[in-house]
C-alpha cells in the first residue's frame, strides 16, 4: 500500500497503538477513563479522583493477551487483561481480525448483489440482515408500502425462525464455554432443526440471500407447515432438559448468577441493545416499541431481567426462544395466500417463463441483472431487533445502481465495549461466562 | 416509484437550533460543528439519551448538489451521522454534521455518549476524521501500521489482477 493511492490532504495519522498500555505509560485520567469512571461517577466524584495518585502497583499486576485464538472468544476475538492475581483490573477488547472491508465492497456491489454481502456480516442470523438491508432499500425506493402481505408474513416467519436458531446456537456455546460440554451438542442438535427447515426453503443452510429488495427469492416450499409444526413440537421438550440441564442446576446458577453485572444506566450509555440491555430491565425491544413489518399484529411478551447479570441474559434468550415459538404460531394462523414479491418490473426480475414470449420481460431482465436497478437519492436508516440487538442499516443512495455508501449497524460491534464494564473486578474464570453473556459474532463485528 | 423520492422540507422548522429535514420520512437534524455538542446535551436532555450509532460519508464523488441539505447548509466533503433513540418517546432522531475536508476534526461525543467510543474510532480508521478528546484515538479494524483511510471514496479498492494461464505477462 503506498501512500500515493490517497489523494487529498491526508490526515494526520497520530494512531496510538491499539494494545492496553501499562499503568505507568497513562495519565491518571486516563486510567480512570479506561476503567469506565465517565460511567460510574459524577464528575465531581471523578474530578476528586483524578486530583489524588492512582495508586501504581506494577509490580503487582500483569497484562496478558486472551486470544485472538482462544475457543471461547467465539472467533478471533483478542482481549488484553490486566490481572492482579485472578482478579482482572482492567480489559480492552481488541478487533479487526476478521475486518474484510464489507462496508467498501458494498460499494461495488448493486442493490440486486448487496444481499450476498450483508448476509455474510452476521453469518448467525444471516436473514435479519438480509431483511434490515431490504427493508432499507425498498423505503428508499418507496415501495415499502406496496410489499405483499405474504412476503411481510414469510420474512417475519423467516426472522423468528432465525432468531430461534441463533439463540440456540447460543444455549450451545454458552453452555461450552461453562464447561457443560453436552450442552453443545443438544443446542447443535436443535439448531440443525431449524437450519433443515432454512435448507429446504432456501436452498442453503446460511447465507440465504433469500430476502431481497422487493420481497423474496422464492415462494415457501409444499409441505413448508408440517416441517414447521414439527420444529414447533419438538422443541419444548428439549427446552425443558435445558432447564434441567442447566438453569436449574446450582453450578450453573452459581456460574452465571452475579457474574458481568451491568446497570441499567450503564447499559443504555453504551448503546447496547437486545438482551444485553433487557437483562438489565430496560423493556426495549424494537418488534415491540418500534414496530417494523407485521410485529404489531402478534401477541408476544418482551422478555427482561432483573440484575443485569450473565444469568439474565441466558435465561433471557431462552425464553426469547419460547416466544419466538408464539409469535411463529400465530404467523402460521395468518399467512396469507398471494404474491411472495413485489410485481414491480423494475425491481423484481420477470418469471423465468415470461423471459421466452415477451420481449419486454427479457430487457427487464437483462437489465436487472446486468445494470441492476436504480435507486432514487436519498439516506435512510432502519433497524429491526436481531437476535444480538438493534441491526441497522444506513444507506445514502447517489441515484446509481449502486449505494453510495452503506453502513451496518452492528449489534455485536457496540455490545463488545460493555464487556470492559462487565469484566471489572471479576474473576479471569468468569470472563468466559461474560464473554459468552455477550454473545458476539466477529464477522458482524469486524465487518 | 420516483413520486415518494422528493421530501420536502417543513420551511423553517427547528429543533434544538438546528434545521430540520424528513428524509423519507425520518427526522433529520443538521448541526454544525460548533453546536454540535450543544445540539448533542439538548437531545439528551429531551429524552434522547441513546446513541445508536455514530458513521460517516465521504461525499467526494457524489456530483449532484441533491444531498437534501437545507439551503443554509452547505455540503462539505465529509458528514457525520448519528442515529439517537429516545427510549421513552419510541423515537429515532438522525444528526447530520458537515465536516470541511481541510479540518477533519470534530470533538468527541465520548463524554455524553460513552458507547460511541469504539464508533469513533472506528470513523477515525475509515475515514480520517479525527475526534478531539476521544480516550483512545487509534485504529480499530485495521492494523496500526495502515496507511490511508480505506473507506474514502479516493482509496482505491486494491483488486488483485486476475491471472489467466498461458496469458502474456
Amino acid at each position: 500500500m503506498t501512500s500515493d493511492l490517497i489523494a487529498g490532504t491526508p490526515a494526520a495519522t497520530g494512531e496510538g497503538p491499539q494494545e492496553m498500555r501499562s499503568r505507568s505509560e497513562l495519565t491518571a485520567k486516563e486510567v480512570l477513563r479506561e476503567v469506565g469512571s465517565v460511567l460510574r461517577m459524577s464528575e465531581k466524584e471523578a474530578s476528586e479522583l483524578t486530583s489524588s495518585p492512582v495508586e501504581n502497583d506494577e509490580e503487582q499486576t500483569m497484562i496478558i493477551n486472551m486470544g485472538p485464538q482462544h475457543p471461547s472468544t467465539h472467533g478471533v476475538l483478542r482481549l488484553m487483561l490486566e490481572l492482579q492475581g485472578e482478579k482482572v483490573l482492567r480489559c480492552k477488547p481488541i478487533i479487526g481480525y476478521l475486518h474484510t472491508g464489507m462496508e467498501k465492497q458494498a460499494e461495488e456491489l448493486s442493490y440486486m448483489q448487496g444481499g450476498t454481502n450483508v448476509t455474510r456480516m452476521d453469518y448467525v442470523s444471516p436473514l435479519n440482515n438480509e431483511l434490515v438491508f431490504s427493508l432499507a432499500v425498498e423505503k428508499l425506493l418507496g415501495i415499502d408500502g406496496d410489499i405483499p402481505e405474504r412476503a411481510t408474513w414469510m420474512r417475519m416467519l423467516l426472522s423468528e425462525l432465525n432468531r430461534m436458531s441463533s439463540h440456540l446456537l447460543f444455549m450451545a456455546t454458552n453452555g461450552m464455554d461453562m464447561g457443560a460440554v453436552s450442552m453443545m451438542i443438544y443446542g447443535w442438535r436443535e439448531r440443525e432443526e431449524v437450519l433443515r427447515f432454512f435448507q429446504k426453503v432456501t436452498g442453503l443452510r446460511m447465507n440465504h440471500n433469500f430476502i431481497r429488495p422487493g420481497g423474496l427469492a422464492a415462494d415457501l416450499p409444499a409441505g413448508w407447515r408440517d416441517d414447521v409444526l414439527a420444529i414447533l413440537e419438538g422443541l419444548p421438550p428439549r427446552l425443558a432438559e435445558y432447564d434441567i440441564l442447566m438453569t436449574n442446576q446450582p453450578i450453573w446458577r452459581e456460574r452465571l448468577q452475579g457474574v458481568g453485572v451491568i446497570t441499567a444506566e450503564e447499559a443504555v450509555a453504551l448503546g447496547t441493545s437486545g438482551p444485553i440491555l433487557r437483562s438489565t430491565g430496560v423493556a426495549w425491544d424494537l418488534r415491540r416499541d418500534l414496530p417494523y413489518l407485521k410485529y404489531k399484529e402478534v401477541e408476544f411478551d418482551v422478555i427482561v431481567g432483573s440484575y443485569g447479570d450473565s444469568f439474565d441474559r441466558y435465561a433471557i434468550r431462552l425464553n426469547e426462544i419460547r416466544e419466538s415459538m408464539k409469535i411463529v404460531y400465530q404467523i402460521l394462523d395468518k399467512m396469507p395466500s398471494g404474491d411472495y414479491r413485489i410485481q414491480d418490473k423494475k425491481v423484481t426480475p420477470p418469471p423465468r417463463a415470461r423471459i421466452d414470449e415477451s420481449m419486454e420481460a427479457l430487457i427487464h431482465h437483462f437489465k436487472i441483472f446486468t445494470e441492476g436497478f436504480k435507486v432514487p437519492e436519498g439516506e435512510v436508516y432502519v433497524g429491526i431487533e436481531s437476535p444480538r440487538g438493534e441491526i441497522g442499516c444506513y444507506i445514502v443512495s447517489d441515484g446509481s445502481p449502486k449505494p453510495y455508501r452503506l453502513h451496518m449497524r452492528a449489534p455485536s460491534f457496540v455490545n463488545i465495549q460493555a464487556l470492559p464494564h462487565m469484566m471489572r473486578d471479576g474473576l479471569i474464570a468468569d470472563a468466559v461466562a461474560v464473554i459468552s453473556s455477550i454473545d458476539p459474532v466477529l464477522g458482524e463485528v469486524d465487518r | 416509484m420516483s413520486d415518494a423520492v422528493v421530501d420536502s422540507p417543513a420551511p423553517a422548522e427547528q429543533l434544538y437550533g438546528c434545521v430540520v429535514t424528513y428524509s423519507r420520512g425520518e427526522k433529520v437534524i443538521h448541526a454544525s460543528r460548533g453546536n454540535y455538542i450543544a445540539t448533542l446535551k439538548k437531545a439528551i436532555d429531551d429524552s434522547f439519551t441513546m446513541c445508536t450509532d455514530l458513521t460517516a460519508v465521504d461525499f467526494l464523488t457524489y456530483a449532484s448538489t441533491n444531498r437534501q441539505l437545507p439551503s443554509d447548509i452547505s455540503g462539505e466533503r465529509f458528514e457525520i451521522v448519528l442515529n439517537l433513540i429516545s427510549l421513552e418517546r419510541r423515537e429515532r432522531l438522525r444528526l447530520r454534521v458537515q465536516i470541511a475536508e481541510g479540518e477533519a476534526t470534530l470533538p468527541t461525543a465520548f463524554d455524553l455518549f460513552p458507547g460511541t467510543e469504539a464508533m469513533e474510532r472506528e470513523v477515525f480508521d475509515m475515514f480520517g476524521i479525527e475526534f478531539e478528546g476521544h480516550p483512545d484515538p487509534s485504529r480499530i479494524l485495521m492494523p496500526e501500521d495502515w496507511e490511508g483511510h480505506p473507506l474514502r471514496k479516493d482509496f482505491s479498492v486494491g483488486r488483485i489482477p486476475v491471472q489467466f494461464k498461458g496469458a502474456p505477462s
